[in-house]
């Protein structure tokens, strides 16, 4: 069975504080945010019952959160693994070994761009530009950049992450 | 040393703590301002400044200022863009991590000129952990009170937030920043009403970049008068450059604008030379989106000038054979870059991050990506190097939003300059089977070794 969705009281107070931000009347400028803290709270992805139960709070239609979910590349619309490796590979990441890294992941996890390791563990993805162009090649995962990667320093990363086994999230 | 003024307190211990910031100096101007200057004071000094828009365009600051619309009864808005995306550029995200509070103090002094209640910082979604430093420096100032009602005893107040965004390079455009800010796609808006007009909420914004925002301060304390004896004529004051690519020392430096390229590139103050002692190939100076320079073109323009670091010099021979400062995204390659690679990385780059409203360039970048491709991986014909010349023709000047123009030029420039290069690709396909084709074997001109012989 799958759990509820709803948020705790606790989410509801920071939901209504971050209403509070905008002019009375402009409760959907706070979609964003919102749909972040719902990938956070309901396993890492929006199905499509959270995103009609965050239209629901801020009294939009589903169609308004629908058309701004699969519009940012951040929110996931399939279930993800526990952790989501993206790796920036536009062209000053690529000049100093994005690619190299991109194939090591594959190797190692045995698993394609955007697919999931099997145990549910890892999901890899290929993302453009994160801001991180003098410490490439770089990857983030949740909300911490993991910068001057080689594949030494990325396989004690996935070794961390293993240990650590907590889902990625960015707040 | 060159003079500093955005980065001039950086090394000091806990500069991102308010304490310390104000033991530097912070706030200062906040007081300045509010208690002996009047809103059009400040955007007087803003404008004597000749301070420019440093997220790329370069528009001139104060004057956009002075387009805000007062006499609508609607609120005012102050918007920073932060949602630093441009492929080549990190300079916003290493002053907001290191020293916020002089974003936040920029923020306070140019609401105060601006008339603004309520401001806004956009900060692109992959930057959570910058979101949660700027979250606890604005909540030091509410508490030091330079925030929130009757700032330092003043019948001024304000209210600063930041919104996250969730990943789109179009939110940088600053009418699709606006749209995303009221929860909506990022869907650029057709201009006028230009967003002094009509922007957050239908009322009157200023949308201003980062490094824009925070130099106000500075200006304000030394007066727009002294700033502008900063730099080279139109180009006045510092820029924060980030270097990245086939460098020494890649990362974010604060330069007085004015300073040779040459210099930029070889002193060990900046970028520190050509990394493994390569030879230097190619430079995109001003983020992915201006036109790329081959070797002979960077350091020296046309004429034969030395090209410095100036909206003006690096624009030298328009596109022909200059460029533009953009946002400062300098991305230096060596000669192992093979630039039919480097360009299809930045044509995927535009064709993700077209947000599909205009035909031209929802179609056109998805075209270019994959003529680029087919070029890249040896299965191209010689044909589609003039094809994508007139894909690009095409897209420039035909979208709502300049992306169409970003995703146009660097392909446009790539061909004009090395064109022979492109075309090797067609020729010799079993000579980039390899992805690394010129890892090893650095691509040479026959033309030019022809020309030599």
């Amino acid at each position: 069975m799958s759990k509820e969705i709803k948020f705790s009281d606790e989410t509801l107070e920071v939901v209504a504080k971050i209403i509070l931000r905008y002019p009375e009347g402009r409760q959907k400028s706070a979609l964003l945010p919102v749909l972040h803290i719902a990938q956070a709270e309901f396993d890492g992805w929006l199905s499509s019952e959270v995103m009609d139960y965050v239209a629901s709070i801020l009294n939009i239609k589903p169609i308004e959160v629908y058309e701004v979910a699969s519009f940012y590349s951040m929110y996931n619309l399939k279930p993800v693994g526990k952790c989501l490796l993206e790796v920036c590979r536009t062209g000053p990441c690529m000049l100093n070994g994005a690619e190299d890294l991109v194939a090591h992941f594959e190797n190692k996890l045995n698993i394609k761009d955007g697919e999931t390791t099997a145990d549910g563990m890892f999901t890899l993805k290929t993302v453009e530009c994160l801001g991180s162009c003098g410490t490439a090649p770089m990857l983030q995962c949740g909300a911490d950049y993991y910068e001057n990667l080689d594949n030494q320093k990325a396989d004690a990363l996935l070794d961390k992450l293993r240990d650590e086994n907590q889902r990625s999230r960015y707040c | 040393m060159a003079r500093k003024i955005l980065l001039e307190h950086l090394n000091v211990p806990g500069i991102e703590t308010l304490e310390v910031f104000r033991k530097m100096g912070g706030y200062q101007a906040v007081e300045k301002v509010l208690k002996t200057m009047s809103p059009d004071d400040v955007t007087e000094e803003v404008k004597k400044s000749g301070l420019r828009g440093r997220g790329g365009a370069g528009f001139p600051a104060g004057m956009k200022w002075s387009f805000i619309d007062k006499k609508s009864e609607k609120p005012r808005y102050l918007v920073c863009n932060a949602d630093e995306s441009e492929p080549g550029t990190f300079k916003d995200r290493y002053l907001m991590e290191k020293i916020p509070h002089s974003l936040i103090e920029g923020m306070i002094v140019s609401s105060y000129a601006l008339g603004a209640k309520t401001s806004y910082i956009y900060i692109r979604g992959e930057y959570f952990y910058v979101l949660r430093i700027l979250e606890k420096a604005i909540a030091e100032a509410y508490e030091a009170g330079f925030l929130g009602k009757n700032i330092l005893g003043t019948d001024y107040s304000l209210d600063l937030h930041v919104q996250i965004g969730a990943g789109a390079y179009i939110c940088g455009e600053e009418t699709a920043l606006l749209e995303s800010l009221e929860g909506k796609r990022g869907n650029p808006r057709m201009k006028p009403p230009f967003p002094a007009i009509s922007g957050l909420y239908a009322s009157p914004t200023v949308v201003n970049n980062v490094e824009t925002i925070a130099a106000v301060p500075h200006i304000v304390n030394m007066t727009g008068d002294e700033y502008a004896k900063i730099g080279v004529g139109r180009s006045t004051g510092t820029k924060l450059i980030s270097a990245s690519g086939h460098i020494n020392k890649p990362g974010v430096y604060e330069i007085e604008m004015g300073l040779p390229v040459e210099e930029f590139i070889y002193s060990d103050e900046y970028c520190g030379g050509i990394k493994n002692g390569k030879r230097l190939k190619a430079l995109i100076a001003g983020g992915s989106s201006v036109p790329i320079l081959p070797e002979h073109l960077i350091t020296k323009t046309a004429n034969g000038d030395a090209r410095l670091m100036t909206y003006e010099s690096l624009s030298d021979g328009g596109f022909v054979s200059g460029t533009m400062l953009g946002s400062g995204g300098f991305i230096v390659m060596d000669e192992t870059t093979c630039i039919v690679r480097n360009t299809w990385t930045l044509a995927r780059f535009y064709h993700h991050e077209s947000c599909g409203q205009c035909s031209p360039c929802r179609e056109g970048t998805g075209w270019m990506e994959k003529v680029l491709h087919r070029i890249e991986n040896g299965h191209g014909k010689m044909s589609d190097v003039d094809l994508l010349v007139d894909i690009a023709k095409k897209i420039e000047g035909n979208t709502i939003c300049p992306l169409g123009d970003a995703a146009a030029w660097p392909i446009a420039s790539a061909i004009r300059h090395f064109r022979e290069e492109f075309e090797y690709h067609v020729k010799y396909p079993e000579k980039v089977k390899d992805p690394k084709h010129f890892f090893y074997a650095p691509f040479v001109s026959e033309k030019m070794n022809a020309s030599i012989a």
